[in-house]
């Protein structure tokens, strides 16, 4: 079975987030980065697809030169090849032009299953799987906890809200997004990282990208809602005054 | 005209619904409401209470059990005979499986996620939470009708929804759905085996995060837990990397609490969490990052490290 996994590379949640001068982005220019954690999980699966069915994996990533960080560590953790459509402007596009660039990537690549994360940590869209799924003409399921692929087609543990499940098959390809948690995540090995070095990342380049469909006007902090009563002071001291207060004030301590 | 799609299963609306409705009434245009199913006549009467324009319902058998081909295919044909100038949705797991496909057939933009809807002059910008809730960004859609909007799940209020004088209209639209053009075969719903801690009748919680750092801290959580008479909980890496148990989980995709007391250590607070617990009466955050979203809705919080934070909390309770 051939599969790709999206990945996107993305600041890290220690990060101390800076706004940019335009208010319109985040001053990323001295910032760490890392793994879409969902992502993680779909690449993962995909290499556990691999070792029960045989195939290739291949990493597929759209950014600017520095996402070769996400593509290496993919490829030491196992992937055999990558794709990477590689532009700058796609570290801040909106999901359809993400997902058109991906589409030139995997155009070529006759693949049996796309996997992507389910959501992306820095624009949170949730859309660009299942829109790359429909510029594939594929069909998709979303927020996945399960893959059986040992039939003809799928069939795959779609995650409902509350504790709910439901099990749905689908032909194969397909793309699916996968939600984390779906299996346990291994890191890569010394020899993954050496073996690395000699896979192949395939550089496509950028679609002309198609009309914009949003566009981010102002970035800030949020407002605090809540009137929350901060407390300060030394760990000791934080913690007495809090403790009192939930005796005394909030009474929700037992007596 | 602004096009509410309305959610429901086995006739049960999603009351995710009416917080969508709200948004839409408080948007300034007409609302319809779409309701799609099989046998859905009671959730249309239901619907009807709210002051609406019209509630519109496609009723098919190949819509009984949702599939995303089945749901894109109906509301295709709806948004063509409607000609809304705007298409609002809960932005529930169901509206996130079909929506961007739906968007991205019809070359439509799709804002996900709002918390508000602001009106700048001329154009609508729609506030939506990015980079997990700790920063927010306002966004304007681009290009022609109709916009796609979904509205985050707590963010506009049910019970601010304006009923009408009198109900209003049912109106059945003539969809003809493709039975075999659905490429997702879906099986009946189901719940994993009974969880064996109901942490919703718990009076108290202590619940981590990440900022727990390993499986060898949680012994620390729990001491607190116990000198105070609460449960331990956890946000969803937790129980994803196999610290907790899944029943431990708060949140979206875990259990909804409402306890008297909740302290969250070392979480972030990202929506999918504050929807399972911002329901608790006093809510307390211990978090290093004075920005994390956590204290927006926090009666208490302390900015520090847990790891000092929660030794000395433990002491103070033993005292
Ligand atoms: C569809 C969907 C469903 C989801 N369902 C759920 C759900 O049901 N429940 C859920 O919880 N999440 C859910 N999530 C995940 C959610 O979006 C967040 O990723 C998750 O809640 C983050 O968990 P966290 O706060 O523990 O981790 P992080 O976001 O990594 O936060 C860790 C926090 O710890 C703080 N910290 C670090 N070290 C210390 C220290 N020494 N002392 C004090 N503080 C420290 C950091 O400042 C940070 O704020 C879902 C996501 C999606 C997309
Ligand atoms: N620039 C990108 N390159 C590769 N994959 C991406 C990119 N952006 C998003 N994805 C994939 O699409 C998923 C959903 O992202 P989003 O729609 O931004 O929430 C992510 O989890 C990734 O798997």
């Amino acid at each position: 079975m051939k599969i790709a996994v999206c990945i996107k590379q993305v600041v890290t949640r220690e990060w101390q987030l800076r706004v940019n001068d335009q208010n319109t982005w985040i001053r990323d220019q001295d910032a760490s980065f890392e793994l879409n954690e969902p992502d993680a999980y779909a690449l993962e699966e995909a290499l556990r697809l691999k070792e029960r069915h045989g195939g290739e994996v291949i990493v597929c990533s759209a950014g600017p030169a520095r996402v070769a960080q996400v593509i290496r560590e993919a490829l030491a953790r196992g992937a055999d090849r990558a794709v990477h459509v590689e532009s700058d402007g796609l570290a801040t596009a909106d999901a359809d032009a993400v997902a058109a660039a991906l589409a030139v990537a995997l155009r070529d690549e006759r693949v049996d299953l796309v996997l992507t994360g389910l959501q992306s940590d820095d624009q949170g869209f949730g859309q660009v799987g299942v829109v790359l799924a429909e510029r594939l003409g594929f069909p998709h399921a979303t927020i996945i906890m399960e893959v059986d692929a040992s039939g003809d087609g799928l069939r795959v543990k779609r995650e409902l809200e509350g504790g709910w499940f439901q099990w749905i098959r689908l032909p194969r390809p397909a793309l699916l997004t996968i939600q984390s948690g779906i299996n346990q995540l291994r890191y890569a090995t010394l020899k993954g990282i050496m073996a690395a070095k000699k896979k192949e990342i395939r550089k496509v380049a950028a679609p002309p990208a198609p009309p914009a469909t949003q566009r981010i006007v102002t970035l800030a902090f949020p407002e605090k809602g809540k009137q929350t009563q901060m407390i300060p002071g030394s760990a000791a001291q934080a913690a007495q005054t809090l403790v009192t207060r939930l005796r005394e004030e909030a009474r929700v301590l037992p007596s | 005209m602004i096009l509410v799609v309305a959610e429901q299963r086995d006739g049960t609306l999603n009351r995710a619904t009416w917080e969508t409705i709200a948004a839409a009434q408080g948007a300034g245009d007409q609302v319809t409401v779409v309701v799609l199913g099989a046998g859905v006549e009671a959730v249309a009467r239901e619907l009807a209470a709210a002051d609406v324009a019209a509630v519109r319902v496609v009723d098919a058998p190949a819509l009984g059990m949702y599939t995303a081909d089945g749901y894109v295919q109906g509301l295709t044909a709806v948004i063509d005979g409607l000609a809304p100038a705007r298409v609002f949705l809960p932005h529930t797991y169901q509206t996130r499986d079909f929506a961007p496909a739906l968007a991205a057939r019809l070359e439509r933009p799709l804002v996900t996620d709002c918390v508000a809807i602001e009106r700048d002059g001329d154009r609508t910008v729609y506030v939506r939470p990015v980079f997990q809730g700790k920063l927010q960004a306002e966004v304007v859609a681009e290009g022609p009708a109709p916009h796609f909007v979904t509205c985050q799940i707590g963010a506009f209020r049910a019970d601010a929804v304006r009923r009408g004088a009198a109900p209003a209209g049912i109106e059945p639209m003539a969809v003809s759905i493709d039975a075999a053009a659905i490429r997702q075969h879906p099986e009946a719903p189901f719940k994993e085996a009974r969880q064996a801690v109901d942490l919703s009748q718990a009076e108290r919680i202590v619940a981590v995060g990440r900022g727990i750092k390993g499986p060898e801290h949680l012994e620390l959580a729990k001491q607190l837990a116990a000198a105070m008479g609460a449960e331990l909980a956890a946000s969803r890496p937790i129980c994803d990397a196999g610290w907790l148990p899944m029943d431990r989980q708060i949140g979206s995709s875990g259990q909804t609490v409402a306890p008297k007391l909740y302290v969250a250590l070392g979480i972030s607070g990202a929506i999918q969490h504050l929807v399972g617990m911002k329901g608790s009466r006093t809510i307390v955050a211990i978090n290093k990052d004075g920005e994390a979203p956590i204290f927006e809705v926090a009666d208490y919080g302390i900015v520090g490290d847990l790891f000092e934070v929660v030794p000395a909390m433990i002491a103070e309770l033993k005292k």
